[in-house]
């Protein structure tokens, strides 16, 4: 397996922080405008990048993302353009893991073979697939780790302790606690909450944990950062890419290192 | 009973039914949906459960629905047909149940299993509205508040069943996204449901959506097929040559046809909406004009560019526009065992408007687009044939959206 991620969340670890996980989607403003966005992502000191794959009915996401999902399709984006954006990121930035993001008929669409194959040569670095669980793996799965591409799982507050085994076999790369039942970019969870769950799916696996959903200030990140591997941002940088136009590369590269300075002050628990 | 190599034993255990239906769902909503299958498990293997069914099916929705010989309507067909042929031409009456669609039987069965479930709020989806306005009904009947999400384009052109929800007692929410049409409204009632995971049960419309949906969909519109079955041996003293009925996500169809399939000697004919079309973009045709996908759940034909991006489905029947199809009938059409045809908007209105002057029944568009195939077939076949066609719903909600097709000003 590629190992960007390991090496990543392992010299977070080092650094005493949690690696910040930053989301866009890809497409958005438009194919050949996302590369400054991702750009923008890095400078600002985003660790990890998730890529979101638009598709044309999110429907585990809330409006901020359905929006971006509408902006980038508009704009004409296709698969292979995706595929580009990935591969410009990968010649710009050979040392920062990037997750694709997506649902799971645009990357079943030519096969799952070819999609893992595609994506692992463009250089990503694993796949999270919201509408694929444990019990249809098969469908993407083994395509995937063929590809040397890590398949991310997500784990959430109604994954109890009788499925939690299922939700981590076949796991690499991290886990992904949704961290609310709900869709992204609105309510976030209570910190005690989250912490509980954090402890709970530590007992479970040797996997870096990242934390999303409703995440949205510096403060929530600092937060969920001393308990959490991982601390995923979306919903809030997708909105200054809908609001700011063309200065949204300036807006995302302040927004998030913003996020980035909250997370290094903290204190690890860990 | 069921032969060692029947065509009803469908799905297997984890909700396949060949290559298709299955659980692709987000996490959060994986754990429910197992609990509703064992939920249903329990329920049907449960006599007091089915008694209860049965009991509301009768009394509440009026069931058995008649069998009925059209015979002006075979008369007309003849007369234009070539000499000896034109066969007998049966409906099964679903359009007299209470609220006028086949929706209600479906309905009934699900309320019943979130009862059982402790579940305390109802949320569904609905194209034409007529699974909105049944499931209103049933959370009326059971005293449940209940949300239905309908495309803000539907809500349009359906005004009649919007009003009707809303004199139930449900909340309407018009769905701005997408097309802002029935797959906009199952996006808008996931997102709903995977945010009240707790306390709240959604009642899907069609034999479609993650395992177990299709199936128990299936079984609870299948005593359309059981009753037709019974009472054509009655009436005819065999069963009927030809099955027909119209596909949207295909509820009515597989309720019609399961108890059928055994029986090798009835063919089937689902009916798709043709829209302006298979040459044109304007159609929902997914067996005809798509391809395996995966969406709502459940892996099955879907209309879809080359990137697996949804396309926008049209129909003139709020019903059958939507851009997929019940797993299940994806796995009858790549066996070969149920036929898969279309029929257009054009087709289904001059249907619609044969039915209204030959037999004094006004159709709903969907079962319309049934009666304009079966309309086709009883050109090649003989007149001592029989055709079973299911008039799933009656035509009162679409009478402004036929007048407007035909120029006429009300």
């Amino acid at each position: 397996m590629s190992d960007r991620l390991s090496a990543r969340f392992a010299a977070c670890r080092a650094d005493g922080r949690a690696a910040l996980v930053t989301f866009v989607t890809g497409g958005d403003p438009s194919p050949g405008g996302t590369g400054a966005i991702l750009d923008a992502l890095v400078e600002g000191g985003a660790d990890i990048i998730e890529l979101g794959m638009p598709f044309t009915d999110p429907m585990a996401d809330g409006p901020a993302i359905q929006r971006a999902n509408l902006r980038a399709l508009g704009a004409g984006t296709t698969t292979r353009d995706l595929l580009d954006i990935v591969r410009g990121f990968r010649d710009r930035h050979p040392d920062t893991p990037l997750v694709l993001m997506g649902y799971a008929n645009p990357m079943l669409a030519r096969g799952a073979g070819w999609f893992a194959r595609e994506a692992a040569a463009a250089g990503a670095d694993g796949v999270i697939c919201v509408d694929i669980p444990p019990e249809e793996d098969e469908a993407l799965g083994p395509a995937l780790r063929a590809a040397r591409l890590h398949p991310i799982r997500l784990a959430t507050p109604t994954s109890d302790a009788a499925r939690l085994p299922a939700v981590l076999r076949g796991a690499s790369g991290f886990l992904y606690y949704v961290s609310v039942a709900g869709i992204t970019g609105l309510q976030q969870a209570a910190q005690h909450s989250i912490e509980s769950a954090v402890a709970r799916l530590r007992a479970a696996t040797d996997l870096p944990i990242a934390v999303g959903f409703g995440i949205r200030s510096p403060e929530q990140a600092a937060a969920i950062g001393r308990v959490a591997d991982g601390v995923v941002v979306g919903s809030a940088i997708v909105d200054l890419v809908g609001s700011e136009g063309e200065n949204a590369p300036a807006a995302v590269r302040s927004f998030v290192s913003a996020l980035a300075q909250a997370c290094a002050r903290q204190e690890h628990a860990a | 009973m069921t032969l060692a190599n029947s065509l009803r034993t469908q799905p297997d255990e984890r909700g396949h039914f060949g290559q298709f239906g299955g659980r692709y769902v987000a996490e959060t909503l994986m754990p429910l949906i197992l609990e509703l299958e064992r939920a249903y498990r329990a329920a049907k293997a449960d006599p007091a459960f089915q008694a209860q069914f049965d009991d509301l099916l009768e009394h509440y929705v009026g069931r058995p629905s008649p069998l009925y010989f059209a015979e002006r309507l075979t008369e007309a067909l003849r007369d234009s047909a070539p000499a000896g042929m034109g066969p007998k031409v049966y409906f099964k009456r679903d359009e007299l149940n209470h609220t006028g669609a086949h929706k209600i039987n479906n309905c009934i069965g699900q309320i019943l299993l979130a009862i059982r479930m402790g579940k305390t709020r109802i949320i569904a989806e609905t194209g034409a509205g007529q699974h909105g306005v049944a499931t209103a009904t049933v959370a009326a009947r059971f005293g449940l508040p209940c949300t239905i999400y309908m495309g803000a384009r539907d809500v349009e052109r359906q005004s009649p069943n919007v009003f009707r929800m809303k004199l139930l007692g449900a909340e309407v929410r018009p769905v701005e996204s997408g097309a802002k049409t029935l797959k906009d409204a199952m996006n808008e009632a996931l997102r709903d449901w995977v945010a009240n995971v707790d306390d709240t049960f959604y009642i899907i419309g069609t034999a479609a959506g993650p395992h177990p949906y299709p199936e128990l969909v299936r079984d609870f519109q299948s005593v359309i097929g059981r009753e037709a079955r019974t009472q054509m041996l009655e009436r005819e003293g065999r069963l009927p040559d030809l099955l027909v009925a119209a596909i949207g996500g295909g509820s009515n169809a597989i309720g019609l046809f399961h108890p059928f399939l055994d029986d090798t000697e009835v063919a089937m004919l689902g009916v798709e909406a043709a829209g302006h079309g298979l040459d044109t973009d304007q159609h929902a045709a997914s067996l005809a004009g798509g391809r395996p996908g995966v969406l709502h759940g459940n892996r099955t034909y879907l209309l879809q560019d080359e990137d697996g991006q949804i396309s926008e489905a049209h129909s003139i029947s709020a019903g059958l526009d939507y851009p997929g199809i019940g797993p299940e009938h994806s796995w009858l059409h790549e066996i070969g065992r149920v036929r898969y045809e279309s029929a257009t908007d054009r087709e289904a209105l001059d249907a619609f408007q044969l039915l209204c002057r030959t037999e004094g029944i006004i159709p709903a568009l969907e079962p319309s687009h049934a009666l304009a195939a079966a309309t086709r077939k009883s050109r090649e076949m003989e007149q001592d044939r029989i055709i079973l066609a299911n008039l799933c719903g009656r035509g009162d909600k679409d009478i402004f959206t036929v007048a407007d097709a035909l120029g006429v000003a009300l």
